[in-house]
């Protein structure tokens, strides 16, 4: 009989440092590269230390230049390497959309499958820091939109330790979105954990109610609401969906048949976002089990802004979710 | 400044082949153009009449295993570096046998067999490709350039500045070859350009540079052998401007509103291909036999291409969604 | 011969217009002259000849818009000078007389969404839209006796209509005269039910002098012949939409825990039917309707309703209704509210009664009038104004 595995108590961002370290060392083919990941140790820490254990070849420090080296990104995944570009936030992304949609996610389809792109790109999302309009995006729905690319979104110390050696496995472009409020939480592991799929929606709380649908950041207020809702004899089903491209259809349809009722939790901007496209598999396959709208929250369709109270009030929070949730139980 | 082993050796035979080359490729474009004008082929049409010279002067100075990016003005390249003409006109007729299984069409020619990696539609989009390509060869201690052509309409990019930074701080061995044309579609250099002498650019990245006649094969070839040695032995990036002119108009549909009549006559008197056959005439070592032979081969290679890119498949329209990803699964999406 | 045909220059041409010919018949031209200038939208395009050979024939006129791919003139090709024939004119040049015609694949069908996979229905639970639940839950009706003719085997609201037009006028199916008054009446039962179970009723009483509105019915009438004639129940129905109209607590629905009062008057008038059914259809927007219209359509409604002849949107969206046992009936009617309405206006009959007026005792014509509302929506007080404007309404029904 073994003995149970330890168990370890890290932070999001330690147990992502961990998955960099352990490919890093298992593939010489995978290296690191981005702004400020070397020297600097990472802008949000998460490659401290990365430097003087594998030296500047590996871990990267790269000028300025969003488009050229995540191009380089891409010239170097097609000749043979491994490598994980790093792109300080999504805000950043920007100046490297051109190279992700017009190569990355273009070169398999358009040269009939002689070339594939088997690169991982890391970003920080998310508002929250009072960091203001250009630094606070949510642009995960955008990425999900492109075919050609894969994107995750881990929200749990287990995924952002699991997610990314499955990505570096991929013979496709993956995008790994970390939301900056989620690099100081704490969880468990154990310490063998390792690779997790990157392709399922995981059912983070059971319940009979309501299904609540939603990734990253907003998974953890999504889980705080349920606990609200439970106080008030509402037993809410809570979806991380993990994978927002391609999305776990068949984990949202089977909740959603059980509760006939959903909320979807994207802190994207509602129009157009992915919530839209969650909202609409709904309809499009479990029409006939619903008993009440789908119901959305999702940031106000505003520039995020600086002053703590408006950056609260422009972002998904707990009371909203409950509020949603309510709606729809009829409960309002 | 130049080694000897650089100088090419011209002779009777390798002269016969820079000219066949060339006629080659200004053939085909011919050929293509035609069938564009009966919508055999489609969606955008760019030629390299007058541009041939860089081609022909520079890839076939590569090695095998070095690597190929260039632009949606690519078929003298790729027919240079060897991508089988048939493959190549059925690419552009849009059929499964063509290069790319006939998804990308003219402006998107790939061919992993010779390390051509396209064949792209974005000004400037290649050259961070192209930085790593060469990256994974540096990384891995590969005896492998990169050769990188582009247009000078690409110098306005932020992505060329981007690259060019990254080749000479990493020390990457790629061989950047500016085609400049003097015309980025329609809009003249001197109106795009504050400096319009592209190899002083170059310089300001600290990367060794040389302009040289687009318009003197042989001239080319010396420049070109020059840089790959030097991309070769010192890892480190080279910039090759050539300078040349585009015969024809940017694209099939252009009405050339941008520049004189006069101007395109006066450069067609010394483009590439007269050029070269009257110093060989001069120089007594062509014949009009030699000229003729190369003309029916080349048609009749060409004819051949032709039928190949006619009698080819349409990719059932069931194949659609396959290679979006490497495991994606043929679907019914009719 | 060959042709020389308006050449594609660019994905977006369709056409091109001739402008200028650089050539004319007799000249040699070989492939690669530019022989004509064609203008398009981008400007004017000299174009190219491919052929090598002696024009022979111009075929079209300076300044005239041709389609890509029209001939414009036909050339002797050298191969046909140096055999001394002319060849028949052919279409685009063949390439090899074997290579097949490469025509791009048959226009696709139009396209159908790809078909999402529905998730089987859970064991015993229907299919149902949620129009057809609202509309069921209106009537009462049993879903399991709904027949579905919806995609995925499901309800649709169009399917509960047919059963309940199959409740209240199932007369073509059966002997002339009978209805099928068993389901009719388990419909009601469920419905009335309901409302006694979910609607808290409260119930007031008004009498009204109808005396003149009589004398003014007498006199209308007697000027009209039978089938014109106004009754009391129209002019009843009318005071009672245009009163509706204003006191929006009582014409609306009560709807999963909230109230939305409705923006039309849609009338239900009940109809008693011989042999002891019940139906409430709806008459659209009665505030608005001349009461002529109203008189017509009611007389209408109750020929049809007891041919069976009912549609089922008839039955489904009255706002408010009213009901009257006429002239058999009792003197006051205190009705059962149908959900998710949440009032109903019961007339008696009308009764002659010594009645103080100015002072003197004297007969006068009374009806009693009675509102059933639901309280958790109005009020006495609102009732009774309500009440109040309708005995109003009908002192003047020359107004109405």
């Amino acid at each position: 009989m073994t003995a149970p595995a330890a168990m370890l108590e890290l932070t999001y961002r330690d147990a992502m440092r961990e998955a960099i370290r352990d490919a890093l060392r298992r593939d010489k083919n995978v290296f690191l590269m981005g702004e400020d990941v070397g020297r600097y140790g990472g802008c949000y820490a998460v490659s401290k230390g990365l430097l003087a254990e594998f030296g500047p070849e590996r871990i990267r420090d790269t000028p300025l230049s969003e488009s050229g080296f995540t191009g380089a990104g891409i010239g170097a995944a097609i000749a043979g390497m491994r490598p994980i570009v790093e792109l300080m936030t999504v805000n950043f992304s920007l100046l490297a959309l051109d190279q992700i949609l017009n190569t990355a996610a273009t070169v398999r389809h358009m040269s009939g499958n002689q070339f594939g792109v088997p690169l991982v790109i890391r970003m920080a999302t998310g508002a929250g820091r009072q960091l203001a309009a250009q630094h606070s995006h949510s642009l995960e729905g955008w990425y999900a939109h492109i075919p050609g690319i894969k994107v995750l979104a881990p929200a749990t110390v287990e995924d952002a330790r699991g997610m990314l050696w499955t990505a570096l496995q991929d013979p496709d472009p993956v995008l790994i979105f970390e939301n900056v409020m989620l690099y100081n939480m704490t969880g468990k592991l154990t310490a063998d954990a390792g690779a997790v799929d990157i392709d399922k929606a995981m059912v983070r709380r059971t319940g009979r109610d309501i299904s609540l649908v939603t990734y990253g950041g907003s998974l953890w207020k999504t889980l705080e609401a349920a606990a609200a809702l439970a106080a008030e004899d509402v037993d809410a089903e809570v979806i991380d969906l993990r994978s927002l491209r391609p999305i776990d259809d068949a984990t949202i349809m089977t909740s959603v048949r059980k509760t006939r009722r959903a909320v979807i939790v994207d802190e994207g901007w509602r129009s157009g976002s992915l919530s839209a496209e969650i909202c609409t598999r709904i309809i499009e396959q479990a029409f006939w089990e619903l008993d009440a709208p789908i119901g959305r929250v999702c940031s106000e369709e505003v520039p995020i802004p600086y002053p703590r109270h408006l950056e609260i009030a422009a972002i998904p929070q707990v009371p909203k979710i409950v509020a949603a949730a309510k709606i729809a139980l009829g409960r309002a | 400044m130049t080694a000897v082993t650089d100088k090419p050796r011209l002779s009777r035979v390798h002269a016969l082949d820079l000219l066949k080359q060339m006629i080659r490729i200004r053939r085909f474009e011919d050929k293509c153009a035609e069938l564009y004008t009966q919508e055999k082929i489609r969606g955008f049409l760019h030629l390299y009449d007058g541009e041939e010279a860089i081609a022909v002067g520079v890839i076939p100075v590569l090695e095998q295993r070095d690597r190929v990016v260039a632009t949606y003005r690519e078929h003298g390249h790729a027919l240079v570096r060897g991508v089988p003409m048939t493959a190549a006109l059925a690419e552009m007729y849009g059929k499964q046998e063509g290069c790319s299984r006939g998804r990308g069409g003219s402006m998107h020619l790939f061919d992993r067999a010779t390390n051509f990696y396209g064949g792209n539609a974005i000004v400037g989009g290649g050259l961070p490709l192209a930085i790593g390509l060469a990256l994974a060869d540096h990384m891995r201690g590969n005896d492998i350039i990169t050769a990188c052509f582009f247009g000078e309409g690409a110098v306005a990019e932020g992505e060329f500045h981007e690259s060019l930074n990254l080749a000479a701080l990493w020390g990457l061995p790629v061989l950047f070859v500016c085609e400049n044309n003097l015309y980025a579609m329609g809009t003249a250099l001197v109106l795009s350009e504050s400096e319009t002498d592209i190899q002083r650019k170059a310089a300001c990245y600290r990367i060794a540079s040389e302009a040289v006649d687009g318009m003197d094969v042989v001239a080319i070839e010396a420049a070109a052998r020059h840089a790959v040695r030097a991309v070769r032995e010192s890892g480190k990036p080279y910039f090759l401007e050539c300078r040349t002119y585009r015969l024809r108009a940017h694209s099939m549909f252009d009405a050339q509103l941008y520049r004189d009549k006069a101007e395109v006559e006066a450069w067609r008197h010394k483009e590439p291909i007269v050029r070269f056959k009257g110093w060989l005439e001069a120089s007594h070592m062509i014949h009009p036999d030699d000229l003729a032979r190369i003309e029916a081969e080349i048609d009749a290679e060409i004819a051949q291409a032709v039928t190949f890119a006619e009698s080819g498949a349409w990719e059932p329209v069931e194949q659609l969604t396959r290679f979006t990803y490497a495991d994606s699964p043929a679907r019914d999406v009719s | 011969m060959v042709e020389f045909r308006m050449p594609s220059l660019g994905a977006d041409m369709e056409a091109g217009t001739l402008v200028e010919w650089l050539v004319k018949p007799g000249d040699q031209v070989k492939r690669g002259d530019v022989v004509a200038v064609v203008e398009t939208q981008k400007g004017a395009i000299e174009i190219e000849i491919f052929e090598t050979g002696r024009i022979e024939q111009i075929l079209v006129d300076l300044n005239s818009k041709v389609p890509v791919g029209t001939p414009l003139a036909r050339i002797r090709t050298e191969l046909e000078r140096k055999a001394g024939v002319a060849l028949a004119p052919v279409g685009p040049p063949a390439t090899v007389a074997e290579a097949p015609p490469s025509v791009l694949p048959a226009a696709s069908r139009p396209s159908r969404p790809a078909s999402i996979a529905t998730l089987p229905s859970v064991a015993g639970r229907a299919r149902v839209s949620p129009a057809a639940r609202r509309l069921a839950a209106t009537h009462g009706v049993d879903l399991a006796t709904v027949t579905a003719s919806g995609p995925s085997g499901a309800i649709i609201r169009a399917d509960v209509e047919r059963r309940l037009v199959a409740v209240t006028a199932p007369a073509e199916r059966k002997r002339a005269n009978r209805l099928d008054l068993g389901a009719m009446r388990t419909a009601i039962a469920a419905a009335m039910a309901r409302s006694k179970r979910e609607i808290p009723h409260y119930y007031l009483e008004h009498q009204v002098d109808v005396t003149s509105c009589e004398q003014w019915l007498t006199r209308t009438n007697a000027l009209r012949p039978p089938d014109e004639r106004l009754l009391m129940a129209a002019v009843a129905a009318k005071s009672v939409a245009l009163a509706a109209r204003h006191f929006t607590l009582f014409n609306g629905f009560y709807r999963d825990g909230k109230y939305e009062p409705a923006s039309a008057v849609h009338l239900g008038i009940a109809i008693a039917i011989r042999g002891g059914g019940l139906a409430a259809p709806a008459l659209h927007d009665v505030d608005q309707m001349p009461l002529d219209d109203l008189m017509a359509r009611m007389r209408d409604l109750v020929q049809r309703m007891r041919a069976g002849r009912i549609r089922g949107s008839e039955m489904s969206d009255s706002t408010i209704t009213v009901s009257s046992l006429g002239e058999r009936g009792v003197e006051a009617l205190h009705g059962v509210i149908y959900p998710p309405q949440v009032a109903l206006i019961g007339f008696g009959k009308v009764v002659a009664r010594p009645w103080l007026v100015d002072g003197a005792i004297g007969p006068r014509s009374i009806v009693t009038m009675t509102l059933a509302a639901d309280h958790r929506v109005s009020d006495g007080h609102a009732g009774a104004l309500f009440l109040a404007e309708i005995g109003k309404l009908l002192q003047e029904p020359e107004k109405l």
